[in-house]
């Protein structure tokens, strides 16, 4: 019987090819025309939701002054591809010393955050060692409880990180579920490596970076990216604790143009006021700018997102 | 438990004593000191008695003293220094700060250490204050209308793409919603304004066709569906994994023996997938209502300005604007600390509630 039902299934097309289609179990019924057109236009829905604003912002900040007066604002259909407002935007001013004091920040706190965390992860991974388990409580209890925001703030204030680009990266600096995640990938690595290692004559150190953390690229690439978008995306951190507007990063400026209508002081050069560059091409562009680090980053490391995190968060 | 620690010391001080560390230590059994066979040394044990206190010594501890084992962990202990001091400094220390929350605080002159205390007076003075209340209910509703119309949402879209025979197609689609999840809160909220703003795609669309004045990120009344629509632009599609690895953790026989014995596509989603989703759904339940007052702090407060303090003032952002900006640190603390204990209590309330559904919850029933 089963025998029977196998052999009569249909053999691949083309098309289920190219799609990288599974095949269909024997028992399941074959799909309606409805269903699959339902099915079809709710992904191209959904999809377009998130597409549509990035691509009208994308094709905005490239268009120039008189294609946007002809669409009247938004530009959906681009009639001509121009980098004026880029060129503006980075030959110097607020915008560009923002966007330095992004990646700045992203680099700098990406590497403060990797390494603690890291070590940390390392250095709780063994379930025998000293002190394991006052140590793991001490970092799990802040996942359950946090002191609220006006004792933190007088405290960064109190030790004088206000106005500093610390104040932007330690307050935050570690995530204790990414250190858990860490931690639950360096337990799996097999111990058998590792005392072999042991028996060659290598120290913690030389175990960590020579053996634990290349077999964990993976899993190291994407908390890597975590706390990159974090220091990229942060905004509120930022907005407490930095009153000079020169350290101010890259999300300070667009909130300031775009949501508040103010035009920091440098930030659009005589261009834009005598109106050679649409103002909104800029603000567009500004936008680009925050987008694009994370939209060029996240599909390479998108691949281990879900075995990662997954693996990681059941572990942890 | 208790008996254990006892064990080990004992232990622990007969090797100083006798300075035999080298004598293995599994073959001493040191007699517990609370045992009448205690007093009458080694030989009043039996075999089993011994085995017994063998046993009851933790394997971990492999059988070596405290200091030796320091000793030899000192390096990983070195290691997790750095991340314990960032968290004794930036998240414990601050729990002392509030104290605040005690006294009539006094930013430019005494600070914390001099500042008067004043008892309760600021509990006093937030439950007196109708202010707040108006601000709670406010976070409730907003809380509610995100819990009604955001958390169906991934599983929906986690369904559908279950469905999706194409692996290609899938990993696509995934790809994309995802994207808006790394975002951040001030991009996301840039990009709603250029979309629904007064100057935004759908003005400017209406604006062409005769109609005119709209703009939903000004309207206070359409403000927590605003912010809702903008939490599932933003992490929906982030969502969905944890429920695909619910569905993908389905034994596929059940499915199968559910359509031999007659169940058409419908009834197999509402008899197998369903419930293999709902500890997890019960589990996501239990964390978000225990973050009710958690809402995306930086969403609102970006929008604060444009909306208006009366339609989106939540806890957090009354907090700020009341403590940094108005410099009431006491009574700001105040409702922190308020906002921390009725946040445990909600925990405590939405898992006894999944317990009570028959589910685990975050933490197991015993």
């Amino acid at each position: 019987m089963t025998a029977t039902l196998m052999d009569q299934q249909p053999k691949e097309t083309p098309l289920q090819r190219a799609l990288r289609m599974e095949p269909r179990p024997v028992w399941e019924e074959e799909p309606t025309k409805a269903g699959l057109a339902f099915k079809g236009l709710g992904l191209t829905a959904i999809c377009a939701m998130v597409v549509v604003p990035l691509w009208v912002v994308i094709v905005t900040s490239l268009s120039d002054t008189r294609a946007i007066n002809a669409a009247g604002g938004l530009v959906v259909w681009p009639k001509s591809v121009t980098f004026v407002a880029y060129r503006e935007l980075l030959s110097g001013g607020a915008v560009t010393r923002a966007t330095l004091v992004s990646l700045g920040l992203t680099a700098v706190g990406t590497a403060v955050s990797m390494v603690v965390s890291v070590l940390c992860a390392y250095g709780l991974s063994r379930r025998d060692s000293f002190a394991h388990r006052p140590l793991l409580l001490t970092l799990m209890a802040t996942m359950f409880f946090g002191a609220g925001l006006i004792p933190t703030y007088l405290l960064v204030t109190g030790i004088g990180l206000s106005d500093s680009y610390w104040s932007m990266i330690l307050p935050s600096a570690i995530s204790v579920f990414n250190i858990l995640v860490l931690r639950g990938f360096f337990m799996d690595t097999a111990p058998e490596l590792i005392e072999a290692a042991r028996i060659d004559g290598a120290g913690e150190w030389r175990i960590l970076i020579q053996i634990v953390m290349p077999l964990s690229r993976a899993v190291l690439a994407v908390i890597a990216l975590f706390y990159a978008v974090g220091y990229w995306s942060q905004w509120f951190n930022a907005m407490l604790y930095i009153q000079d507007s020169e350290k101010y990063p890259l999300q300070m400026i667009l909130r300031q143009l775009v949501l508040q209508h103010q035009v920091p002081p440098g930030a659009m050069g005589s261009a834009v006021s005598s109106g050679t560059i649409n103002s909104l091409a800029v603000q567009m562009a500004v936008m680009v700018l925050a987008l694009i680090p994370i939209a060029v980053l996240s599909p390479f490391v998108q691949k281990h997102f879900q075995k990662g995190m997954l693996t990681g968060a059941v572990k942890g | 438990m208790e008996f254990d620690h006892g064990d080990r010391t004992v232990k622990a001080r007969t090797t100083v004593l006798n300075g035999t560390a080298g004598e293995p230590d599994a073959d001493v059994a040191v007699p517990p000191p609370r045992t009448a066979a205690g007093a009458g040394g080694r030989s009043g044990r039996t075999r089993r008695e011994r085995a017994r206190a063998r046993n009851r010594r933790p394997v971990t501890q492999g059988g070596i003293t405290r200091r030796r084992r320091f000793l030899r962990d000192r390096t990983l202990i070195l290691m997790t220094l750095p991340a314990i001091g960032l968290l004794l400094v930036f998240n414990y220390i601050p729990l002392l700060g509030n104290v605040v929350a005690f006294q009539d605080y006094d930013v430019y002159g005494a600070g914390m250490t001099g500042s008067p205390f004043v008892g309760l007076e600021n509990f006093q003075r937030i439950f007196d204050d109708y202010r707040f209340w108006e601000v709670l209910l406010n976070t409730l509703i907003i809380f509610a209308t995100q819990l009604l119309l955001f958390f169906p949402v991934p599983i929906l879209i986690a369904l559908l793409l279950n469905t999706v025979m194409s692996t290609r197609v899938r990993a696509w689609v995934q790809g994309i919603v995802y994207l808006p999840h790394f975002f951040s809160w001030v991009l996301v909220v840039t990009v709603f304004q250029q979309m629904f703003g007064g100057a935004g795609l759908v003005a400017q669309w209406l604006r062409d066709h005769g109609h005119g004045g709209f703009d939903l990120m000004t309207d206070p009344g359409f403000f927590k569906f605003l912010v809702t629509a903008q939490s599932v632009w933003k992490d929906a599609g982030w969502g969905v994994i944890v429920f695909l690895a619910a569905l993908a953790a389905v034994n596929t026989d059940l499915y199968e023996a559910a359509a031999v014995d007659g169940a058409n596509r419908w009834r197999r989603m509402w008899h197998v997938t369903l419930p293999a989703l709902r500890p997890v759904i019960a589990l996501l339940l239990v964390l978000r209502v225990g973050s009710a007052l958690n809402l995306d702090f930086e969403q609102i407060l970006l929008q604060r300005d444009q909306v208006g303090a009366s339609a989106s003032e939540v806890l957090d952002t009354y907090i700020w604007w009341t403590g940094i900006k108005t410099g009431d640190f006491g009574y700001a603390a105040a409702a922190g600390i308020f906002k921390g204990v009725f946040s445990v209590l909600m925990v405590l309330a939405a898992n006894k509630a999944a317990h009570m559904m028959g589910e685990q919850g975050v933490y197991a029933k015993k």
